[in-house]
């Protein structure tokens, strides 16, 4: 039992439980299945019921999402920034609360805890200033060899799957969530199985933050459960195997190729503090060329 | 009614290339027989003539050309990316300066007019090799890093439709990046890159950067699933792409997928409809209709509806379909037996279900491999034609009423390659542009291609761009 509960044994105040629920398409419904796992800390304590989501509840969240992506992906990338930052200074408020779930969670001293959830924090206003920058790093003019006009600018490619890695439960979570969003993709993010109390509460910040609903959906139970019908399905676009080990990478990945998906491998992460670079956001973008004609002015007149 | 005038015949002449009787396997920087000892037939589409035999190859010769890719990487990957250059930079000019033997071998091997091979596939070819030439010692500054490493041994497999401009866009980049490279052209256009084998002689290339080996699907199967391949570049169907991405699951190489589609070529009223038409004949009837980014989906506004068919049927009755080494033709042979049955029965299809056929009154030659021009009006979103990609000289005609039903029925479908708009008001071009699920969109104007011009599919089209900086993180550790 928990703390909480041995302070219940001097007769102080019974605290009060949090029902962990799941966060998909701005609500925070129960799994469909009616299910629940055990989440423990480090030491095996019980921390509470988390929702143990089923095939049904991935397929909400992805109508969710994809119902979310054409307001969200149409956004102004400046707005999108305004959002993301908003997230930041909805954690830094609650900064406390994730501090004591991240440290229950992978069983952290509080001042390592404390780092990891400022580092997510940053980790927010860092990609808030992306969303209107990644354009003109990886789009830009193309010099043909011909009288045309020619951009290429990144567009999001849909609705991105995300398998939040398993050990990181806060930083590694925020850190693979956030470039999907920053570029304007929406995301059915399954937390990590054995830690997704983080996770679940970050639904309760997002859905404070401007945020809107769909944009982000969060799942919590088996990753291999909820992993398998993400991969197949056929309005996924992108999946992002952080989370997932080598046999069900595979496995995913084949599932996959069905249509086509795209398909960020897992990757060993030493410190998911370091600087991330721009992959995360340029694996779930597609670059969309526009040709046009230019206008000649010649000396035999208008050509235009 | 027979032309008042007409053209004469304006033959090429095909004594600039000599096709020798019989072709072995590219590896190592020699020509070797294939470890079965079989070979195959290649023959000329538009005459049925068999031009060549090449080596079939096996398992056993795929292993032996990766290994001579993998030995030769150690030393082509270490050199200074200046002196990578200049290798291409060579490759480019001996392509300028055999671009004539080039295009007319590739009219012969493939079917398509010599007009397209010299006037734009040849000068594509050349374009892509100084492009990427010019990468070779930048790859510092394109955006991947510092010190952007090469990946290793590439597999590449490619399609018979561009057969030489498909190995510009595979071995272009992947030797600026410092990969070797082991080609599979496709079964029925086995030859210029062979040619090209003599090219990369000539060009003084290390033996085993480049290797080449022809065979069928058994050979591009075996080429990918190679344990000691670092990077798979296929570009095809979209059905052999996802066996493709099955087959890579669970390793480490890096994919590049460039797959089929059913363009959109969407006509608003208001459109400079002689320019369209030119668009739409080019965006079909160009290569046949054999493109993967053709606007094989005509989608008019419905008030122009009439006044573009009776355009559009007029531009195609002067199109001409023959010899495909005689200049003046414009449409000529489909490049296999097994592709004009494929077109043939889609166009069946077609009819079937209730669309209206229509083609201008065109003479086929007796050998070879032809289909007419064709049209079908009454088409809707359910017809098959409207769905599958046909790969050939047919265009389906749909119509809409509204801006938002044009980009609607534009994205109803699995694909999305290419779209091409045609109207003059910009901001439409843009909010349209905006909206299609494509990778490409030409407006007021289709079909452009450009080494500088990153090319590729959004959706089932496949994954990754070909052409331009973003070519080249295919071939990069990122």
């Amino acid at each position: 039992m928990s703390d909480k509960n041995e302070k219940t044994e001097k007769n102080e105040r019974l605290s009060v439980f949090k029902t962990y629920k799941l966060y998909v398409g701005g609500k925070f419904p129960r799994s469909e299945s009616g299910r629940v796992y055990e989440v423990t800390d480090a030491k095996g304590k019980w921390l509470a019921n988390a929702p143990q989501s089923s095939r049904k509840d991935a397929r909400d969240a992805v109508v969710a999402a994809r119902k979310a992506f054409g307001a969200w992906s149409g956004a102004t990338a400046y707005n999108r920034g305004q959002i993301l930052y908003r997230i930041a200074e909805m954690l830094e408020g609650r900064r406390e609360q994730y501090v004591r779930e991240v440290g229950e969670a992978e069983g952290l001293a509080k001042a390592k805890a404390a780092a990891q959830v400022d580092a997510a924090i940053d980790r927010w206003v860092w990609y808030a200033g992306w969303t209107d920058k990644i354009a003109q790093v990886v789009g830009g003019g193309n010099p043909v060899a011909g009288p045309f006009f020619n951009l290429s600018s990144p567009e999001p490619t849909g609705v991105v799957a995300v398998l939040a890695p398993q050990e990181s439960s806060f930083l590694g979570l925020v850190s693979v969530v956030a470039p999907v969003i920053a570029t304007g993709n929406t995301a059915v993010v399954v937390a990590s199985e054995k830690h997704p109390l983080p996770a679940l509460s970050l639904g309760e910040v997002l859905a404070t933050s401007d945020l809107p609903g769909g944009v982000v959906n969060i799942l919590s139970g088996r990753t291999a459960e909820i992993a398998a019908p993400l991969a197949a399905h056929q309005d996924v676009n992108a999946i992002d195997l952080a989370g997932a080990d080598e046999v069900l990478a595979k496995e995913l990945e084949i599932a996959a190729a069905d249509n086509l998906k795209r398909v960020l491998r897992p990757q060993p992460v030493d410190d998911w503090a370091a600087a991330p670079g721009t992959d995360r956001m340029t694996a779930f973008l597609e670059t969309k060329t526009v040709w046009h004609p230019t206008g000649s002015l010649g000396a035999s007149g208008s050509a235009y | 009614m027979a032309p008042v005038f007409d053209y004469a015949p304006a033959p090429e002449s095909r004594s600039v290339v000599d096709i020798a009787p019989s072709y072995g396997l590219f590896i190592d920087g020699e020509f070797t027989d294939a470890a079965g000892g079989k070979v195959f037939k290649t023959v000329s589409p538009s005459t049925e003539e068999v031009l060549s035999e090449v080596a079939e190859a096996t398992e056993e010769d795929v292993d032996r050309a990766v290994k001579a890719a993998r030995r030769a990487f150690e030393k082509w990957s270490a050199l200074p990316g200046s002196e990578r250059a200049k290798y291409l930079f060579r490759i480019a000019r001996v392509i300028q300066e055999r671009s004539r033997e080039l295009a007319v071998l590739e009219t012969l091997d493939n079917g398509k007019p010599i007009k397209e091979t010299r006037d734009a596939d040849l000068p594509l070819v050349a374009a892509h090799f100084f492009y990427y030439a010019g990468w070779a010692d930048k790859l510092e500054h394109a955006g991947y890093g510092a010190n952007p490493r090469p990946l290793g041994v590439a597999g590449q497999v490619i399609p018979w439709n561009f057969p030489l401009l498909m190995l510009a866009w595979k071995i272009a980049p992947a030797l600026a990046t410092g990969n070797t490279v082991v080609l599979k052209p496709a079964e029925t256009t086995p030859l210029s890159a062979l040619f090209f084998a003599d090219i990369c002689r000539q060009a003084g290339l290390p033996r085993g950067v480049v290797n080449i080996v022809t065979g069928d699907g058994r050979a591009g199967a075996a080429l990918v699933a190679h344990p000691d391949v670092n990077k798979v570049a296929f570009t095809g169907s979209t059905a052999v792409g996802k066996e493709i991405a099955r087959t890579v699951a669970g390793t480490r190489k890096k994919l590049t997928l460039e797959l089929g589609g059913k363009g959109a070529n969407i006509v608003f009223d208001d459109a400079p409809i002689d320019q369209a038409v030119e668009g739409i004949v080019n965006g079909i009837f160009f290569n046949q209709g054999q493109v993967c980014c053709a606007g094989s989906r005509l989608l008019v506004q419905e008030s122009v509806h009439d006044e573009l068919l009776d355009s559009l049927k007029r531009r195609l009755s002067t199109l001409r379909l023959g010899d495909p080494l005689d200049k003046n033709t414009d449409i000529g042979a489909i490049n296999s037996a097994e592709q004009l049955a494929r077109i043939t029965a889609l166009a069946e299809q077609g009819e079937a279900e209730g669309a209206e056929r229509w083609s201008p009154a065109c003479e086929l030659p007796e050998n070879g491999y032809w289909f007419a021009p064709t049209l079908f009006t009454g088409v809707t979103q359910a017809h098959t034609i409207a769905r599958d990609e046909i790969f050939g000289p047919v265009l389906s005609v749909l119509t809409f009423r509204t801006p938002d039903e044009a980009v609607a029925k534009a994205n109803n479908t699995p694909y999305g390659l290419s779209a091409g708009i045609w109207t003059e008001k910009g901001s439409r071009i843009l909010a349209v542009a905006n909206k299609l699920r494509a990778g490409v969109i030409w407006s007021n104007t289709f079909n452009k291609f450009d080494p500088t011009s990153p090319f590729g599919g959004y959706k089932e089209s496949g994954f990754g761009r070909e052409g331009g900086r973003h070519g080249l993180e295919a071939y990069l550790d990122v």
